[in-house]
């Protein structure tokens, strides 16, 4: 875990609604222009520019080791039945480029089963023509299983080809389309009826001075117009932003579409420059949203002290404790409007925690008060545990260790010290609507995933996640 | 994976430079296109544009002004975009390079001295929405990176109108003027994209309106589009557009 998102208890206990850093991936994510994340035999893969990769156990630690021939650079990589397509680019000369497709049956450099074949040219530039032939995405089309692949870069358009699924040869007689222009690393996706090219722009290369950031155009067929939320056409510059630089990192290229399950999708990217890894170039992963039809870059939660928001009634996650009233009664009626005007202070934790059990103590859901038993900090787990794409939390009542727990019969308390126990660990993926799915990383005896669910409006139980129900949806808020 | 970086990759693995030569090519563009493409064997600016004609011409339909007188690329070495600061490029593009720069409307044909550079004016049309000056300079034999273009049109309004506004893409950096008065600056490492930096509320005179604009680019694709928005942001298209 990286020294930055260390949280001290005693800064625990300081942080009061506060929001703090939250790392890109951890482990020596260094790559530019990755391929879309591929999962094989329970790790996760990708691939990038100078041939090799990243290999991640569990998708949120990540170290070189992929393995990947031909050089060249930008790759992508798309499943189809048993087999991995790897496409890339060879540059043969200024802007005369290649793109290539080759399959392997498993991604592990260390099975048996572990080659690249049938290594084929689908689509190039002479170097003069409006086209510079790098930079491929794949579309495996979900309605019709036609494969498709973009490429090109800010020299010229962003071209389509048709592939034949079978072999990952360009289908014959294929003509190259037109679908943007003065973009790069483009990636088509489908969903709901829409295609979308997602493209970067800005300057790459630079450091934390690249101003690489994706944008993308939406149309009804694969073939183009795409056109962006002000209805500009790609091929004349348009492009709704997805995601540019945040926080610590800078110039966010290459977009990859990893769907996990129903309602949980991340994307892929690298940032230009992390700086809180030596400005390098790295790997990025993050919650895809889907706002009105369009995707957007959500944000892994960050470390902070937050109200945990039940999207069901909009109560909040809260001990089973007696409520302790605040000084003072009715303050509205018969006072002199000419007093003199202060603030009234907050209950804070000193003035009720005595007044709580020692032991375990139960969880509901209940309206929030800005109490001290509303208030939850949650912090990146010590132990660097994650998965795809983020780590797995601690969760403990604000200037406690007191933490959020599994139980093994699928029910949430909290316990008086945080141990680090993996039924006290949290995963939360942001949903594709913005909200959040609350897991434990384990139910103790149980193999079963369950989240966190809202059973009734003050009743919290951990259940099968829903994405169709907003039981099964919680939110934080930070005040 | 931009064609700097690409480049640079090129370089680590010892790929030279090769097939820059003295070949064009001649596909249509639009939304379809042949490939692979054919190379061509001589240099020409088309199909990106035409001479420009005498006849009446009306932006297209999207109001996009396609006639422009253009000079032949101005030699302004860069070997980045990122130095394209707000401050260097009022610097650059207020550099007087050759008389009557910000007064004279030039001549097709007509030929301007520029340091050591002959420069030649040319009168043309684009063929696409946009002026693809990359395309212009490589189909003359001009310098196509490091460069600075000059580019002057007139807008005859049939009327005055007011509240219009400018609206330009321009790849890279970009400032232009109406009648003398600055109208729009596009700063930074840009890509063009139509409507990218919209002037304030101008007024089109009746009669004679006259565009100026340069362009400056380090390494890549040099273009840019430029129309007029009324006060609904639709485009203003009952103009025409000349070059004298």
């Amino acid at each position: 875990m990286k020294s930055g998102i260390k949280i001290s208890g005693i800064t625990a206990l300081l942080s009061v609604i506060l929001t703090g850093t939250v790392a890109a991936q951890i482990g020596k994510p260094f790559i530019h222009d990755p391929s879309t994340i591929m999962e094989c035999d329970g790790k996760y893969y990708t691939f990038g520019t100078g041939g090799g990769g990243l290999i991640s156990e569990d998708g949120w630690t990540w170290n070189s080791g992929a393995v990947r021939p031909g050089g060249g650079v930008a790759p992508d990589a798309v499943k189809i039945g048993d087999r991995y397509y790897i496409s890339y680019a060879r540059g043969t000369g200024g802007h005369a480029s290649e793109v290539y497709v080759m399959w392997t049956k498993t991604l592990d450099p260390e099975s048996p089963d572990f080659g690249f074949k049938d290594e084929t040219r689908v689509a190039f530039s002479d170097g003069i023509e409006d086209c510079d032939a790098i930079d491929p995405g794949f579309l495996l089309d979900p309605t019709d299983g036609r494969l498709w692949c973009c490429y090109g870069t800010y020299f010229g358009y962003i071209r389509l080809v048709e592939l034949d699924p079978k072999t990952g040869k360009r289908v014959e007689g294929n003509e190259a389309i037109n679908i943007a222009i003065d973009c790069e690393a483009a990636d088509l996706e489908y969903r709901d009826g829409w295609y979308y090219l997602l493209a970067t722009h800005g300057t790459c290369c630079d450091g934390a001075n690249s101003t690489y950031n994706i944008v993308v155009g939406r149309s009804r067929n694969v073939t183009g117009p795409y056109l962006d939320n002000m209805g500009r056409d790609m091929l004349t510059g348009g492009g709704k932003m997805v995601l540019a630089a945040r926080n610590r990192v800078m110039g966010p290229g290459h977009f990859g579409r990893f769907i996990v399950e129903d309602g949980v999708e991340k994307m892929s990217c690298h940032y230009e420059a992390d700086l809180d890894l030596n400005g390098r170039s790295t790997l990025g992963i993050l919650p895809l949203l889907w706002k009105n039809g369009w995707p957007v870059a959500g944000e892994n939660l960050r470390e902070g002290t937050y109200e945990i928001e039940s999207e069901r009634r909009g109560y909040s996650l809260e001990l089973v404790v007696d409520f302790v009233r605040m000084a003072g009664g009715m303050r509205g009626f018969g006072r002199n409007a000419n007093e003199p005007v202060k603030p009234v202070p907050s209950q804070e934790l000193a003035d009720v925690i005595d007044t709580w059990p020692t032991g375990n103590i139960g969880v509901r859901i209940g309206d929030y008060m800005t109490r001290p038993h509303q208030k939850w900090t949650i912090t990146p787990a010590p132990d660097s545990s994650g998965y795809l794409g983020g780590p797995y939390y601690k969760i403990v009542i604000a200037g406690t260790e007191r933490a959020l727990a599994a139980t093994a019969d699928a029910e949430v308390i909290t316990v008086p010290e945080f141990t680090g126990a993996p039924e006290q660990l949290w995963r939360i993926d942001q949903l594709t609507d913005g909200t959040y799915r609350i897991m434990p990383r384990v139910v103790p005896n149980s193999d079963k995933k369950l989240a966190l669910i809202s059973i009734g409006d003050s009743t919290p139980t951990l259940a099968e996640f829903d994405m169709n129900s907003d039981n099964s949806k919680w939110n934080f808020r930070a005040h | 994976m931009n064609a700097k970086h690409k480049t640079l990759f090129l370089a680590i693995i010892a790929v030279i430079f090769t097939g820059l030569g003295l070949q064009a090519q001649n596909f249509p563009t639009g939304r379809q296109m042949d490939d692979p493409t054919k190379r061509d064997t001589v240099r020409s600016i088309a199909p990106y544009f035409i001479q420009a004609k005498k006849s009446k011409k009306t932006p297209d339909a999207q109001g996009f002004i396609q006639r422009w007188l253009l000079l032949e690329p101005i030699d302004k070495p860069n070997r980045s975009n990122t130095v394209f600061t707000d401050s260097y490029i009022r610097e650059a593009f207020t550099t007087e390079y050759f008389p009557g720069q910000f007064t004279v409307l030039p001549k097709k044909g007509e030929k301007v001295k520029v340091g050591e550079q002959m420069l030649t004016w040319h009168a043309l049309e684009s063929t696409n929405f946009n002026v693809k000056l990359f395309r212009f300079a490589y189909g003359l034999h001009k310098q196509t990176y490091g460069v600075l273009f000059w580019a002057v049109t007139v807008v005859n309004s049939p009327r005055e109108m007011q509240n219009v506004r400018m609206a330009v893409g321009s790849n890279s950096a970009s400032m232009w003027w109406l009648n003398g008065e600055e109208a729009v600056i596009l700063s930074g490492d840009r890509r063009m994209v139509m409507d990218d930096c919209v002037s304030p509320r101008l007024t089109l005179k009746k009669g004679k309106n006259i565009i100026r604009g340069a362009v400056i680019n380090g390494p890549g694709m040099s273009d840019f589009c430029v129309r007029f928005l009324d006060e609904k942001g639709e485009p203003v298209r009952d103009i025409t557009i000349s070059y004298k």
